[in-house]
């Protein structure tokens, strides 16, 4: 494509040549990236060597698969790879469709006020920053003043010290990640309905369709592409739990199931210093993200002709 | 919109009975959400007045009681938090001009579909959205050939091009600016670079204002940065003095003891509820006056560029 163009009209050079304004406008963003972002790239290599920060990168000796495979075998890499798939599954089993049913019931309400208070409450929790959610999931499920054991108990349950319980910590992390965003993450959805030509309806209703066969018949089908397109980017980072959120949950009770591979990444690589370690951890789980976001891109270009590139 | 008035009065005429349980199931349901989500803000903010004793009981659910503010008085006396407060209004504004002047270029030069090596330079621009290096090769970078660890600049230049802004951005420039109008430009002998600056940001003052809304709220809320690459309390962001207070409860400045600390500890909570009012209002009152800029830029962004 791009060649039979530039067969046509004069060489790239010129072309290039012609528009120096626009590389110009690129150069702050590419310095700032190549330093900041590919440079770092580079510097992954440390994953493969024994990064003596004296040495530099390129100076450390080469250490091979060393570190990757201590993470193979320590106790920590089953820990943290099923801690991460678990939290990682669980979000998107409940936090992908909800987004659309939201979506579906937003497109049938005709009460415009209503519908407009509807939707900048159930926005508003999604501009909470990550520290104040934490700290209010923790003061609410506090089980001497929290609102949550009180409302609870009200009604007979007793729920005991959920903040120290592992089990109950996927559960109290993707609940709270549905109250924050899933009002925000209906809002691409709600933008394809309303792309929907009111011609559709009308001759649905002429054949006598009712709401719930228009939702199915209509609605539905033609939220396909996004769905497809946010699921594929959701799989890509199926093994990047949110550092942010998990770190902050955390306590020494329920570490057992919060331990994710962000989180024991860290804690190697800056608290404990163990820089080629933690790289080899990072390289790896990166790869294998990249990996999936190929995987599922390619299956469903095949099966659906929706793909992100 | 007189075409779905329209449409809206030709239901409420052959509403079948199906659909009108239908309806009232969806209304139903959408009030019950509408409260889900705003009641824990509306709790915080009338815990952070009443009294903590009545709070901590169960007794403060719907209306606050004993009221007072001797948690925001507490907040008050806080040095650290207000200097954590003046740190992040500067990270927040020096970050989101930065961001607007790096990003939008960048996504203005991709759109145009003569730039020779568009397809490099979009693989360039886009390829760090689903690779990176990581958190540690990045932190060795930053710390041991640049030296920006614990420095001003760490906070805002670093992690200023972002992928997603660019693609956004693009796929505006793409389907708001005629090409028609840059032919136009040219014939009159106007360059790349005043064409940007007199032509294509003047026209395009909705794309801005959807950036540097996500950016400044980016910033604001964030403490990651922080946590990792800063050193000094001097300099902490407003975020990281909340996780203090919030995760860590460290409230005072220094160690207390006897019935200075015990009445410290019982306010503890009314002052966490407080410190989340004061920190997060800025935000919340300003968002549903802009939230319509928001909701574009999603849409924009749902586009296929």
């Amino acid at each position: 494509m791009r060649r039979t163009e530039s067969m046509r009209g004069p060489s790239v050079l010129v072309r290039a040549g012609r528009n120096w304004g626009l590389y110009l406008l690129m150069l702050p963003a590419m310095v700032i990236f190549i330093c900041f972002t590919y440079l770092p790239m580079y510097g992954v290599i440390i994953a493969f060597k024994d990064f003596r920060p004296a040495m530099g990168i390129w100076g450390s000796a080469w250490a091979g698969l060393k570190y990757f495979l201590r993470y193979f075998n320590s106790y920590m890499f089953t820990n943290t790879i099923t801690n991460t798939l678990v939290i990682s599954l669980y979000t998107i089993a409940v936090t992908f469709p909800l987004p659309i049913i939201l979506a579906l019931m937003c497109n049938q309400m005709y009460a415009r006020r209503f519908k407009k208070f509807f939707q900048v409450s159930t926005y508003l929790p999604h501009f909470i920053s990550t520290v104040v959610m934490c700290g209010m999931i923790i003061m609410f499920l506090s089980p001497s003043s929290g609102v949550i054991p009180k409302i609870c108990s009200l009604a007979g349950i007793q729920t005991g010290d959920l903040m120290g319980n592992a089990g109950a910590f996927s559960s109290i992390y993707v609940w709270t990640e549905v109250w924050q965003h899933v009002g925000w993450d209906s809002i691409m959805y709600i933008a394809a309905l309303s792309a929907v030509d009111p011609q559709l309806y009308e001759a649905a209703e002429v054949d006598g369709a009712s709401k719930w066969q228009k939702v199915l018949s209509i609605d539905i089908p033609m939220l396909v592409p996004t769905m497809i397109t946010l699921f594929i980017l959701r799989c890509g980072s199926i093994l990047g739990v949110g550092f942010e959120k998990v770190y902050l949950l955390q306590n020494d009770l329920n570490i057992s199931s919060s331990e994710i591979i962000s989180t024991y990444l860290y804690k190697m690589g800056l608290k404990s210093n163990q820089y080629s370690y933690s790289a080899a951890i990072g390289l790896f789980n990166n790869v294998v993200n990249f990996v999936i976001l190929i995987l599922v891109n390619q299956f469903s270009r095949k099966i659906s002709d929706t793909s992100l590139f | 919109m007189s075409e779905m008035t329209i449409r809206n009065r030709n239901n409420h005429i052959r509403k079948s009975k199906a659909d009108r349980i239908f309806d009232f199931i969806i209304y139903g349901v959408a009030a019950l959400l509408t409260l889900l989500a705003l009641y824990p803000m509306y709790f915080i903010l009338i815990a952070s007045i009443s009294d903590p004793n009545l709070v901590a009981k169960g007794d403060v659910l719907l209306f606050p009681r004993d009221m007072s503010l001797d948690g925001y008085a507490y907040l008050l006396s806080m040095g650290n938090l207000w200097g954590g407060y003046g740190n992040t209004i500067l990270y927040t504004l020096a970050g989101t001009v930065i961001m607007l002047v790096v990003n939008i270029p960048v996504a203005y030069s991709l759109s145009r579909k003569d730039l020779a090596g568009r397809g490099f330079f979009t693989f360039f621009f886009l390829f760090p959205m689903f690779f990176g290096g990581g958190l540690i090769p990045t932190f060795i970078i930053l710390n041991n050939t640049f030296h920006m660890v614990d420095s001003f600049w760490v906070m805002v230049l670093p992690f200023s091009v972002i992928s997603y802004y660019i693609v956004v951005a693009r796929t505006f420039f793409q389907t708001s600016l005629p090409a028609e109008l840059w032919d136009a430009a040219q014939i009159d002998g106007c360059g790349n670079l005043r064409y940007f600056f007199q032509v294509v940001l003047p026209l395009s003052k909705a794309i801005l204002a959807v950036i540097a809304l996500w950016a400044a709220v980016g910033h604001w809320n964030s403490y990651f940065n922080a946590m990792i690459y800063l050193r000094t309390p001097a300099r902490f962001p407003l975020q990281l003095i909340m996780r203090n207070i919030l995760i860590n409860n460290e409230m005072a400045a220094t160690a207390m003891t006897g019935s200075a600390a015990a009445e410290l500890n019982r306010k503890a909570n009314l002052i966490k509820y407080g410190a989340i009012v004061v920190s997060s209002l800025p935000i919340m009152t300003m968002y549903p006056f802009v939230q319509k800029y928001f909701n574009q830029g999603v849409m924009i962004g749902a586009l296929k560029g």
